[in-house]
């Protein structure tokens, strides 16, 4: 399992979640959790997917998910678990 | 399962903290490449260091990219070419084709930095050695991406009075060499004591002889994230300040060494250690003189600066230590002037001299560094200056080190600017009275009684 984490923060607006979504179905993205906030009106939504079943790699899913975010007008990241675990886990 | 609060807290220190990695610097080892016609040296150093780092800045940016962190710097180190070019050089003007060499390299593979064109020379100086450092003004005049460094002195072996004096006349000259870019040679020129084997900063980066082949030494970063850390426990006591620089440089570190490690899988070379360094920028907020001031200075340089200085030094090592495997190179705080936008309003405003900053780096990781001063300086005073800084080196058995640049046609009240992460200098006031007889009495320092431990 190739484990990834992707946040979406920016203003809110309907249609985020389903933009998203649509776009990690089509490019065969599992999504394993997701969770969301929404502070002062700014929309924070955390997703943990699984890349392996994609055929597109890595640097191409970011394109993707950069453009994205520029049609909702919201920023789009996507950075390997790994990160996180070393900053948070022992 | 990793959660969404740490996620952002993760994210908000590189975004809004500017927390990145400074350095990935590979050490390549020039030892093979030994020969005594110089032609075939040269071919054989290019040749070594472009296949060697031919994937370099192209893992490191794919690293950057699936950790969404940047990697600042890509950088190279090679074994002192002092030692690389003994058998083939039989003037400075041969060195400096080596120079060149090296620059050509790392134009090659992408890099920023090539450090190494450097001589050890702690008790004395072999006529390549001579020869090496007559040679740097101009290696450092026709190159744009070589760094050099000259190791004058340790705990072990005492200073070498003789190289200091010496290096003081080379500091000016290679300022006076490139005095139409605001004497720019001398950022890319560093001597030290105690100088490490495995330091990935430029510019004194060099791949020691004691290392292997080749070798990922990867230097972090993170003053900003200290000080965001710190602003959220305004006032309290020195327990919770100190417990909370130590948490955050664990974190720093953590990344720093998972970089490493990515780095050393995806390249097939060997991992060598994290560099602890809290590197400044002089990008707003990426500065190690404003986590001073958040600990209750108002300037850094005002009394109590060397006092949190040395907490702040400590406290990043306790935290960074048990957060890599393989601990390195310098290891500590830097306190660059033009480098570090707090220290520079601070040297600005009068409230840091140069002799607080050499108070400072008593406790530092390094020492005097980035330092402008008058060009009508005297050579003996730079070498005065730098016995000074070897001399706390020595005793007090860490790194320290001079970057010390006497602008050309500058004075006090001037400011020097440098460009991207050199950042800009005012010309600091330097102690005007004579130590010439001094610095130029000949021969060594003995090493201090308590470095024989044997």
């Amino acid at each position: 399992m190739e484990k990834t984490i992707i946040t979406v923060v920016g203003k809110d607006r309907v249609g985020i979640i389903a933009a998203v979504c649509t776009f990690l179905a089509e490019n065969k993205v599992n999504i394993l959790d997701i969770s969301q906030t929404i502070t002062g009106g700014f929309f924070n939504m955390m997703m943990i997917t699984d890349i392996t079943g994609s055929d597109k790699d890595f640097g191409e899913i970011c394109d993707g998910l950069d453009k994205v975010g520029e049609e909702l007008g919201m920023q789009i990241k996507m950075q390997k678990e790994d990160i996180f675990d070393a900053m948070h886990r022992l | 399962m990793i959660n969404i609060y740490e996620v952002s807290e993760t994210n908000q220190m590189i975004m809004r903290d500017n927390l990145d990695v400074r350095t990935i610097t590979l050490g390549i080892s020039l030892l093979d490449c030994i020969d005594p016609d110089l032609d075939r040296l040269n071919e054989k150093i290019y040749s070594k260091i472009t296949e060697t780092a031919k994937d370099l800045v192209p893992v490191g940016e794919r690293i950057e990219r699936e950790l969404g962190i940047p990697i600042v710097n890509k950088r190279i180190s090679v074994t002192p070419i002092a030692l690389i070019g003994a058998a083939a050089c039989r003037n400075p003007k041969d060195f400096v084709s080596i120079a060149k060499t090296l620059d050509r390299a790392a134009e090659k593979v992408g890099v920023n930095f090539l450090g190494g064109y450097s001589a050890l020379v702690s008790k004395g100086m072999t006529p390549a050695d001579e020869m090496l450092i007559e040679s740097i003004p101009e290696a450092l005049k026709v190159t744009e991406k070589v760094c050099s460094s000259v190791n004058l002195g340790s705990t072990r072996t005492g200073l070498n009075m003789d190289a200091i004096y010496l290096m003081g006349k080379i500091i000016k000259k290679t300022a006076e060499e490139t005095a139409d870019r605001d004497s720019l040679g001398c950022a890319k020129l560093v001597v030290f004591c105690n100088a490490p084997d495995d330091n990935p900063f430029m510019a004194g980066a060099f791949h020691g002889v004691t290392e292997a082949d080749k070798i990922i030494n990867v230097g972090v970063s993170g003053p900003g994230v200290v000080k965001a850390a710190l602003e959220k426990i305004r006032d309290e006591n020195f327990e919770v300040l100190c417990e909370t620089v130590k948490k955050t440089a664990f974190k720093v570190t953590r990344v720093g060494q998972l970089v490493a490690r990515k780095a050393s899988e995806m390249l097939g070379i060997p991992f060598g250690i994290v560099d602890l360094s809290l590197a400044p920028t002089p990008a707003v907020g990426d500065s190690v003189a404003d986590i001073l001031c958040e600990m209750g200075l108002e300037k850094a340089g005002a009394p109590g600066t060397t006092a949190a200085l040395a907490l702040l030094n400590d406290q990043v090592k306790k935290g960074g230590v048990m957060a890599s495997s393989y601990v390195g190179g310098l290891s500590g705080a830097f306190i660059p002037v033009s480098e570090d936008q707090g220290m520079i309003d601070a040297a600005e405003c009068g409230a840091l001299t140069l002799e607080k900053l050499e108070a400072m780096t008593c406790v530092c990781s390094v020492g005097l560094d980035m330092i402008a001063v008058p060009g009508d300086t005297k050579a003996s005073t730079i070498s005065g200056i730098i016995a000074d800084e070897a001399a706390i080196g020595m005793v007090n058995q860490k790194t320290t080190a001079v970057r010390i640049i006497p602008v050309c046609g500058k004075t006090v009240g001037d400011t020097v600017e440098f460009g991207g992460l050199l950042g800009h200098a005012p010309v600091m006031p330097v102690n005007t009275y004579d130590c010439s007889r001094f610095v130029s009495r000949g021969g060594r320092i003995p090493a201090p009684i308590h470095s024989f431990k044997n």
